[in-house]
């Protein structure tokens, strides 16, 4: 297997087109347990974490820019945690500090599974991903590019450059249900925002994908209702269906306390 | 505790040792079996059954043989010799025959130059299975996996495929595969009822414990009458009728694990002592100090204790610990059920305070009686050396030779020679509590006569002496009463006080903190005393709160630490530890072994705790989310 490692996000997008199915890695953290486990066997790795585009963050134009090589150490810290508090709070849930300094955004997007914590902040935010190829770039709702259960609507030519949500003002909130207090893959989890007059909610592991849900603040009352009743929960061995809705009724209470108080 | 006077790494017999391996350990640099490298080794690798009950109608090894980088494809055909193995009885094939008894068994054997030709060798390797109806018995929560130490798994397989290649053969089990081929500790269905006076005098105990042995007996029959013989607990009981029975399943095989049978029972018998007081209104504590087991009393087999077994103090001095005081609120959410995951800033969240007691036997018992070999010799420039084959995994009996060592012969100057068999006889498994009482017994028998050798010839001394504990004899198969003068060497009990919270809503759980006391003899290095009082403890909280084999007709759904979950440091309390020290008459230095008490009663005790908090009968473990719900 061959490692191909760019250092400019041009060169990246060349070496993917001519190696469509070059695996592009970044922090590793599923990649290399999928080769670790045998479950793929990709002819090359595509390495991006030379590629300084990829990497930080930025503000511009009241919007806040994630680079897809975001780690989530990196989400926890400083200016950024404050301006994106949930963002900050599902990170501190994901794995252990180990796997938080490697493990990025654009992975877990890259990876589109219903349990990625990263997806239910940038959803209640509205956040539109990013997209480059030597084709061009484009920009999709995240909302459109989760398409399925670990599957995203990326082309095979093409690499996450970035997120964006806007950096405006409002409330919100991350929680994660697991039998365990740390490291543990969601149960169900949940981000809220309320924005203005709206509220959003955004489910993960309750469902094919990540799921947003929106109701005017004026019916906050059936919203808990509302969210466990969006959600298509499944019984599996981290859990049953009918926890699941339950567990998304209290936390959608508990959130809406949090965020309104 | 006493502060150690001398060096860290030279104490004598009750003093804090630092241990060799702490470091390398914590660093990542120490050197484990699975780190070996040998010039021209190969890379073994199992072939596995994917059903739990079939036929092997063929199997197929020409395209395998033919890979690249393949020396050896062996099947049960390859297998000289006896083909079946076991700990009781031989009844599981090395290699599987006709027919394949749990998911996971291995069928086939093949060794190549690099791992990954190995692996892809085996998936060339073509069975032909016919899947045959599983018998089930009743489908039960599974327990915990650790503690395969006792059992066999890749070594008959390593061995022959070394022998058939005369290369040296490396077998390495992933995560998944330990899952599925190393024992578990038996899942139990238990009914118990408890009959006792108006003052809280146990009068009668009547037990019936169901366990699933899985596909091969291994270690079931002894786990099944050990369930039974400390299957009421550390109290003295005038009538007992316990029924304990162990079944053949097509689910994966269960052996000897941390506990042997006693933790299953300690669950129960807890649980009824907790009723039972708040069916009296008699103070928990109070009703089990009325009941404690004493010396003088008699056991359900009609052994009567001799040594020593200070439950009372056991009990007392766990009670007297004082838990901290609730934590205010708002906190850190850290410090709250749900932990890292954000979920409650208080809202939900309820106290427990729970306590439980529980008791085992030390060493082999009933007839398999065994012993432990050590070699020490003195050397010409005041220097001694000891030869002890006992297993170092991880539990620090090679710091506990050292120290006897270096306090029988008055000297700093000891090394300790390799662990082998090949320089110094047998010292025994490292299991049932009892390497530490038997090692120490031993090298302080092979110290002192050395000495004495010494004495009398003078110049440089090599002697050997071999150490037993007191005989034991089986029960009687059809009474379940003594047959001679004990069943068990000896016994050790531990009480422990759980503070737990619950978020009622959620069913997550915290652990605050957990005080307990143990009976430990001697502590021989107080420090690794508590270590083990430690890493027990968090092994039933594992059993208590999410450790759990999933199976769906005797496949393995979890098989892998992302869900199959252990206990975190975020999950783990403080552990404040009492080592009470009433010295074993028949031990050497008092001491007694220390490892599998805490295991036995911390599940019991985490569950008392998570009872009085949610006010549920939670007569299951783990618990799961969605019990303390009421889903
Ligand atoms: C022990 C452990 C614990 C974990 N715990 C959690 C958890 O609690 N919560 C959670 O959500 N996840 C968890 N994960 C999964 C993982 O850490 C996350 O999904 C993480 O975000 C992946 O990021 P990465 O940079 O490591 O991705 P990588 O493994 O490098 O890549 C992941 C996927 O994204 C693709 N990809 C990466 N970058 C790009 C790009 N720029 N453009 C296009 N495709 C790209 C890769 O090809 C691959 O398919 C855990 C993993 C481990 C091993």
């Amino acid at each position: 297997m061959d490692v191909l490692t760019p250092s400019t996000l041009d060169e990246a997008l060349r070496l993917k087109a001519e190696v469509p199915a070059a695996r592009p890695i970044q922090g590793g953290t599923d990649v290399m347990v999928e080769l670790n486990f045998d479950r793929a066997r990709p002819p090359a790795l595509l390495n991006l974490n030379e590629v300084r585009e990829l990497r930080g963050w930025s503000r511009e134009n009241g919007t806040l820019r994630l680079g897809s090589g975001l780690t989530y150490t990196e989400a926890m810290a400083g200016p950024l945690a404050e301006a994106f508090p949930a963002l900050a709070e599902a990170s501190r849930t994901v794995g252990s500090p180990q796997i938080r300094n490697r493990g990025t955004i654009g992975g877990n997007l890259g990876t589109a599974s219903p349990a990625g914590d990263a997806l239910p902040p940038l959803l209640v935010r509205g956040a539109e991903v990013e997209l480059a190829s030597v084709r061009g770039a484009r920009t999709l709702l995240l909302t459109e590019f989760l398409v399925g259960p670990k599957r995203n609507a990326l082309e095979p030519d093409e690499l996450v450059t970035a997120v964006r949500v806007p950096a405006g003002p409002g409330s919100e909130t991350f929680m994660k249900v697991g039998p365990r207090n740390a490291m543990v893959i969601a149960v169900v989890s949940l981000a809220l925002r309320v924005d203005g007059d709206e509220l959003l909610a955004s489910y993960g592991s309750a469902g094919p994908v990540t799921g947003l849900v929106r109701a005017p603040l004026s019916e906050r009352a059936g919203f808990p209702e509302q969210v466990a009743a969006a959600a298509s929960p499944i019984d599996d061995v981290r859990g049953t269906s009918a926890y699941r809705r339950h567990a998304l009724r209290v936390l959608t209470t508990r959130a809406l306390d949090r965020c309104l108080a | 505790m006493s502060a150690p006077a001398r060096q860290l790494e030279l104490g004598r017999i009750g003093e804090i040792v630092r241990r060799p391996d702490g470091i390398p350990k914590t660093t990542g640099e120490f050197a484990y079996a699975s780190d070996l490298q040998a010039a021209g080794m190969l890379w073994g690798h199992t072939v596995r059954s994917p059903y739990a009950h079939a036929r092997v109608l063929s199997v197929d090894i020409g395209e395998a043989l033919r890979m690249p980088g393949v020396h050896a494809v062996l099947t049960h055909d390859d297998v000289p010799g006896e083909k079946l193995y076991g700990l009781e009885f031989p009844d599981q094939p090395v290699l599987a025959v006709d027919r394949v008894r749990y998911f996971g068994e291995a069928v086939a054997l093949v060794a190549a130059e690099h791992p990954e030709q190995a692996r892809r060798a085996a998936e060339k390797i073509v069975v032909e299975y016919e899947p045959l109806e599983q018998v089930r018995i009743h489908l039960a929560g599974v327990g915990d996996a650790f503690g395969g130490r006792e059992d066999l798994s890749m070594q008959i397989h390593g061995a022959l495929l070394a022998l058939h290649a005369s290369r040296p053969v490396k077998m390495v089990y992933n995560r998944e595969e330990s899952f599925i081929g190393h024992v578990h500790r038996h899942p139990a269905r238990i009914w118990a009822e408890h009959r006792a006076t108006r003052e809280g005098k146990l009068v009668a105990v009547r037990m019936r414990i169901l366990l699933d042995g899985g596909a091969y007996a291994s270690s079931s029959t002894a786990v099944t009458s050990n369930a039974a013989s400390f299957a009421c607990g550390p109290y003295d009981v005038p009538n007992a009728l316990i029924e304990s029975t162990c079944v053949y399943t097509n689910n994966p095989p269960c052996g000897a694990m941390r506990g042997f049978g006693a933790v299953q029972t300690c669950f129960a018998a807890e649980a009824q002592m907790d009723k039972l007081a708040a069916e009296l209104g008699i103070d928990p504590v109070e009703l089990r100090l009325r009941n404690a087991l004493a010396p003088g009393h008699v056991l359900p087999t009609g052994q009567r204790i001799e040594g020593s077994l200070p439950v009372a103090d056991v009990i007392r001095r766990a009670a007297e610990l004082e838990p901290p005081p609730a934590e205010e609120l708002p906190r850190d959410p850290l410090r709250l059920p749900g932990g890292a995951g954000n979920t409650t800033r208080g809202e939900g969240i309820r106290r427990g305070v729970g306590f439980a007691v529980g008791f085992k036997n030390l060493c082999y018992s009933e007839g398999f009686d065994d012993y432990c070999a050590a070699r020490v010799k003195l050397l010409e420039d005041g220097s001694a050396e000891v030869h002890c084959a006992a297993a170092e995994v991880g539990q620090g009996v090679a710091g506990v030779i050292l120290q006897v060592a270096r306090t029988e012969l008055g000297i700093d100057d000891v090394r300790l020679a390799p662990h082998t068999t090949a320089t110094v006889d047998s010292a025994g498994s490292a299991s049932a509590s009892r390497m530490t009482m038997m090692a120490s017994g031993a090298v302080r028998d092979a110290c002192r006569a050395a000495l004495e050798e010494r004495e009398l010839r003078g110049g440089e001394v090599d002697i050997e002496r071999i150490y037993r504990h007191p005989r034991t004899s089986p029960l009687d198969p059809q009474t379940g009463q003594i047959t001679g003068e004990r069943a068990h060497v000896a016994f050790a009990a531990c009480a422990m006080r759980v503070v737990a919270e619950v978020d009622l809503e959620l069913g997550l759980t915290r652990v605050v903190w957990i005080g307990a006391a143990q009976d430990v003899g001697k502590a021989l290095n107080p420090q690794a005393v508590e270590g083990q009082i430690e890493g027990g403890t968090a092994q039933g909280l594992g059993l208590a709160l999410m450790e759990e084999i999933q199976t769906r007709d005797g496949l393995i759904t979890n098989a892998s630490f992302t869900d199959y979950l252990i206990p975190t440091a975020l999950d783990m309390p403080p552990v404040e530890s009492v080592l009470i020290e009433d010295p074993e008459p028949d031990a050497a230095y008092g001491a007694k072994g220390v490892g599998e008490p805490p295991t036995v009663v911390s599940t019991a005790a985490i569950l008392s705790a998570l009872r009085d908090a949610t006010g549920l009968e939670l007569n299951r473990v783990p618990v799961r989310p969605d019990d303390v719900v009421g889903l």
